[in-house]
């Protein structure tokens, strides 16, 4: 017999990609780190292509080096170019931290990076050089968010030390905006806690108007607070598939820095998805009430109320509304359990992350409640296109990239996560917690009320 | 009215040395020139950046694709490499493109991949690039792929012209690789050239079939950015002149196997496209000339140029009668915008001809260009191609084959006798000549190849002018800075900036940009308030 839904036919090549590649999410980290310029160990166009999608999305300053490989570097070795790179940022910038991200290209060649850093601090000894962090991320592994979560492990396996046992409460947010990391720290200061959230480019990526240009931005998590973690007295991970795939084909031992402080220095590892909606983010308010014993801020309980408001007002807009969902695979799977809150369908949910555990996931997350939601990891935005017409969706939620396939529906778009460059203040959403729930839960009904309202004969002025 | 300082340009080339290492600073030094007014003096223009010098420079893979091939549209541009690279020139440059019926072949809104995995490069990707090859045949039927190599193709030795040829005899369609690996150039420079290379040798000339036109042209190295194309093909339509194709705006891959039937080649950006007018020209015997169609004056005095080069008496009044009026609504615009543009201060550092072209706009503003420089030109985009012969040769350039190119024995054609081309040289018309930018620049004008990001902060900060403009690396930075930037690559969702129409757009928007009030705001009251507290605490 045949199956009722389609066969999607696998692809070797990728149209129109849904992931970017490692070293942007490797930069990103490096953005989070206070005093920190990322320097890229490649061809110098994968430094301006990262910086170029940074700054769209961010519209702040990025600056990120290159040791701008040549053709007789990738026969000689990238040693000579790694160190005239490093002594340059050194020179212009004088900063705290260099985070070095590898590429396809030095990885292909098999530059040993820990060993040129070892080479530089010995040729420089004596000198006060910076904190040199490294992330082997070639673009060939993985996609963006593994650079990410690859970088974040990193940099705290390699600064994290054991001292004085510590109050600190680490946060590791994962790939969340600007805005998003700011209420984080909000929500900590509220609660009167010690905390680290890493990586934190909240300022960074998200500046006010400077009096007098600041060549490194201010902000960013300090090198200090990731020394700390190893003493803290527990971990937060927002985020259960994160790094996944790649981890699992390097057989590391820890796959995230959560795992690795619990594993090496017993900080116990709360993990939990990113908390979008009611059920998620009282998790998370949980946890915070559970690890420092103080019960939740009025200020934030009030929140909760209101959205619980909201959602009671606005259920009639989007119940029974049919969804599309695509973008990071943690972010997506933490949206379908927001929607599945408010009764919305989603009917297919995709990433080109892979994982290929996100189908287990949103199961789990979900009860299984959707044994019809076409669930893809590996996914292109083409092949979404090619299924959408039979899904018949109300509406998209994503990042910029899908927008070609709902102007082709002439369906509505909300557009969350990395990149948006097709709208305005990207680094100001919220996604997260009760206050971007709220967020997402206004701008999710008012694109359902907008779409019917345009779409009405009669036209009307209330709802 | 803010003061300006004016800081004598020797002094502040020599302060801004200082920052650097000795070798940078020694290094960097060649690549900062002021400028002489009547005799120009010598730049240092496309060598390697530094490494760990922050540059507005792409890789050669981004000037192969991004550039010259991005905006065609009837030809699926396969991009063999891990997906990075295809996603980031995923129509980033904001070309845009017309096709004429909705089912005409348009594969600009997709960006192929074959997303190499660690398999691939261990074991090669040869086999998954073919595989992608034919997928891309059965789904999308195209006349013609492009096949693009990243940076670890040309490493794990994966021979893409090997792969294309055999491809092209299995499929029966026209397949070709690029060698654009983004390691083997000074900048996006070599990609143009690689593209070049390739187009000329496996596309121009292919269709035989006569063009009908009494005046046969193409374009060279206009990108239809904001819709420049479209503007300029009003243009041409209204004039009577046939554009064959345009590398590449608005184009298709069927018009570039056109382009042989054409009697002009007429070059925007130089930099970018010179080497396919020179191989036309000794291929076919098409001559080329440099035209500007940035500005309302540029525009016409190209427009002339045209008409002189075709010595037709129709044409030339036909030209100036599209002048007049076009020009009549273009001066009723300008006089009332001028009067706030009137004096101010623009200085840019954007590709191989922009900031050129562009001072052409600023000069019709009244605005005085107080530096420019390119991303990726070299020397004889500043000095004139007088000074190509003494170009040294290093192994970057060495890198990029160089096609040799013999008259073609059936269809070259010369279009005008050698003593027709005197004569027209005589009257002032020049062919194979383009001046460069150094000529049209005033005496003391900084003149900045390949700047870097501390040069860009330290130009803004010492000489505050009333405009900047680069492209979206650039911009936060200067903005945060106080100073506005406007952006010449992808004109910030705005443009048309080619030909009259654009020109007024682009008078408009300086307009918007230098007298917007924001910048008053940046200073909160209490700040100010509180130096007057202090004030008074003394």
């Amino acid at each position: 017999m045949e199956l009722a839904i389609k066969k999607t036919e696998t692809f070797t090549s990728t149209r129109n990609a849904c992931k970017l590649c490692s070293p942007l999410g490797a930069s990103l980290v490096f953005k989070g780190i206070e005093g920190c310029i990322p320097m890229i160990h490649g061809s110098q166009g994968c430094a301006t292509y990262i910086r170029r999608y940074m700054i769209s999305h961010y519209k702040e300053p990025v600056d990120i080096a290159s040791s701008n490989f040549s053709e007789e570097t990738t026969i000689y070795g990238g040693n000579k170019n790694f160190c005239t790179g490093i002594d340059n940022v050194r020179h212009m910038y004088n900063p705290a931290v260099i985070g070095i991200a590898s590429t396809c290209l030095s990885e292909t060649i098999g530059e040993d990076i820990p060993r040129l850093i070892r080479e530089y601090a010995q040729l420089h000894e004596g000198e006060q050089i910076p904190v040199f962090i490294h992330a082997s991320t070639p673009s060939y592994q993985g996609s963006h968010m593994d650079g990410f979560h690859e970088t974040v492990l990193s940099a705290v396996a390699s600064l994290a030390n054991e001292g004085a046992t510590s109050k600190q409460i680490n946060i590791f947010s994962g790939f969340i905006s600007p805005a998003d990391i700011r209420y984080i720290k909000e929500i900590c200061d509220d609660f009167g806690v010690e905390y680290m959230v890493f990586p934190d480019y909240s300022d960074t990526l998200d500046n006010p108007h400077w009096k007098d240009y600041q060549l490194i931005p201010e902000g960013g998590t300090p090198v200090a607070q990731i020394q700390n973690a190893a003493n803290a007295i527990a971990s937060i991970e927002f985020g259960t598939i994160m790094n996944k795939l790649v981890s699992t084909s390097k057989s590391s031992v820890a796959h995230t820095a959560g795992e690795w402080l619990e594993k090496h220095h017993s900080v116990p590892n709360t993990r939990m998805p990113l908390p979008i909606g009611i059920e998620a983010s009282d998790v998370f308010f949980k946890t915070l009430e559970t690890i420092s014993g103080i019960p939740t801020p009025r200020h934030h309980a009030r929140e909760r109320g209101r959205l619980v408001d909201a959602y009671v007002d606005g259920h009639k807009y989007v119940f029974g509304k049919r969804a599309i969902v695509f973008g990071e695979e943690d972010m997506v799977l933490s949206m379908v359990a927001f929607l599945h809150e408010i009764g919305i369908e989603t009917v297919l949910a995709g990433s080109g992350g892979e994982s290929n555990s996100l189908k287990k996931e949103i199961d789990a997350l979900t009860s299984g409640l959707y044994p019809n939601m076409i669930v893809m990891n590996n996914l292109d935005f083409e092949t979404i296109n090619e299924m959408v017409d039979e899904l018949k969706p109300d509406i998209f939620i994503g990042n910029s990239k899908g927008y070609y396939i709902a102007r082709r529906l002439k369906k509505p778009i909300v557009r969350i996560g990395f990149p948006i460059h097709d709208r305005f203040g990207a680094q100001r959403l919220h996604h997260i917690g009760y206050r971007g729930t709220q967020e997402l839960f206004d701008r999710i009904v008012n694109a359902l009320i907008e779409y019917k309202q345009e779409h009405s004969p009669v036209g009307y002025k209330y709802i | 009215m803010k003061t300006k300082v004016t800081m004598d340009p020797e002094r502040w080339k020599a302060e801004v040395l200082t920052k650097y290492p000795s070798k940078v600073a020694k290094k960097r030094a060649k690549s900062i020139v002021v400028n002489e007014g009547d005799e120009v003096k010598q730049i240092q223009a496309n060598i390697r950046t530094i490494p760990g010098i922050i540059t507005q420079r792409g890789c050669t893979y981004a000037g192969c694709k991004g550039v010259v091939l991005g905006p065609t549209r009837d030809i699926i541009n396969l991009v063999h490499g891990p997906i990075g690279c295809s996603f980031y020139a995923w129509l980033t440059r904001r070309n845009q493109t017309l096709p004429p019926t909705e089912d005409s072949p348009n594969f600009m809104m997709y960006s192929f991949s074959t997303d190499m995995q660690d398999s691939n490069i261990v074991f090669g990707g040869e086999t998954k690039l073919k595989q992608a090859i034919r997928e891309a045949f059965e789904i999308f039927k195209p006349k013609n792929i492009g096949i693009f190599s990243t940076c670890p193709v040309g490493l794990i030795g994966d021979d893409v012209h090997a792969v294309a040829r055999e491809m092209k005899a299995e499929l029966g369609i026209n397949i070709f690789g690029f060698s654009c690996e983004g390691y083997k150039g000074v900048s996006q420079s070599a990609g143009h050239h690689i593209a070049n290379n390739q187009i000329f040798k496996h596309v121009v000339g292919l269709n035989d079939t006569p063009v009908e036109g009494k005046f046969k042209v193409n374009l060279l190295g206009e990108y239809n950015i904001g819709g420049d194309a479209f503007e300029l093909e009003r243009i041409f339509e209204k004039v009577g002149i046939t554009l064959i194709s345009t590398f590449s705006g608005n184009s298709t891959i069927d018009s570039f196997e056109l382009a042989h039937h054409a009697d002009l080649n007429m070059i925007m950006c130089h930099r970018s496209i010179n080497y396919l007018a020179e191989m036309m020209e000794t291929k076919f015997g098409i001559p080329w000339i440099k035209v500007n169609f940035i500005g309302a004056d540029a525009t016409a005095k190209s427009l002339r140029k045209i008409a002189q080069y075709f010595g037709d008496a129709g044409l030339a009044a036909k030209v100036e009668e599209v002048i007049a009026e076009e020009m009549a609504l273009v001066a009723k615009e300008l006089e009332s915008i001028k009067a706030r543009t009137q004096d101010k201060t623009a200085m840019m550092f954007v590709g191989g001809s922009r900031a050129h072209h562009y001072q052409e706009l600023f000069n019709e503003l009244g605005m005085k260009t107080l530096s420019a420089g390119y991303e990726f030109g070299h020397r004889d985009d500043y000095e004139g191609r007088r000074v190509i012969p003494t170009i040294q040769v290093d192994a970057d350039s060495r890198n990029i084959e160089e096609i040799h190119v013999e008259a073609d024995p059936t269809r070259y054609k010369p279009r005008k006798t050698e003593a027709e081309l005197k004569a027209l040289e005589e009257q002032g018309l020049k062919f194979s000549e383009y001046e460069g930018m150094m000529t049209e620049m005033e005496k003391g004008a900084l003149v900045i190849d390949d700047i870097s990001h501390y040069e860009m902060e330290k130009l803004v900060e010492m000489y505050e002018p009333d405009v900047f403009c680069a492209g979206i690396k650039e911009k936060y930075c200067v903005q945060k800075m106080g100073i506005p930037l406007k952006q010449l690559h992808s004109y910030d969702y705005g443009g048309p900036y080619a030909g009259f129409e654009g020109a007024v757009n682009f008078y408009k928007d300086i307009d918007m940009i230098v007298s917007t009030s924001i910048w008053k705001m940046v200073k909160a009251p209490w700040q100010k308030e509180s130096v007057i507290e202090a004030e008074y605490a003394l």
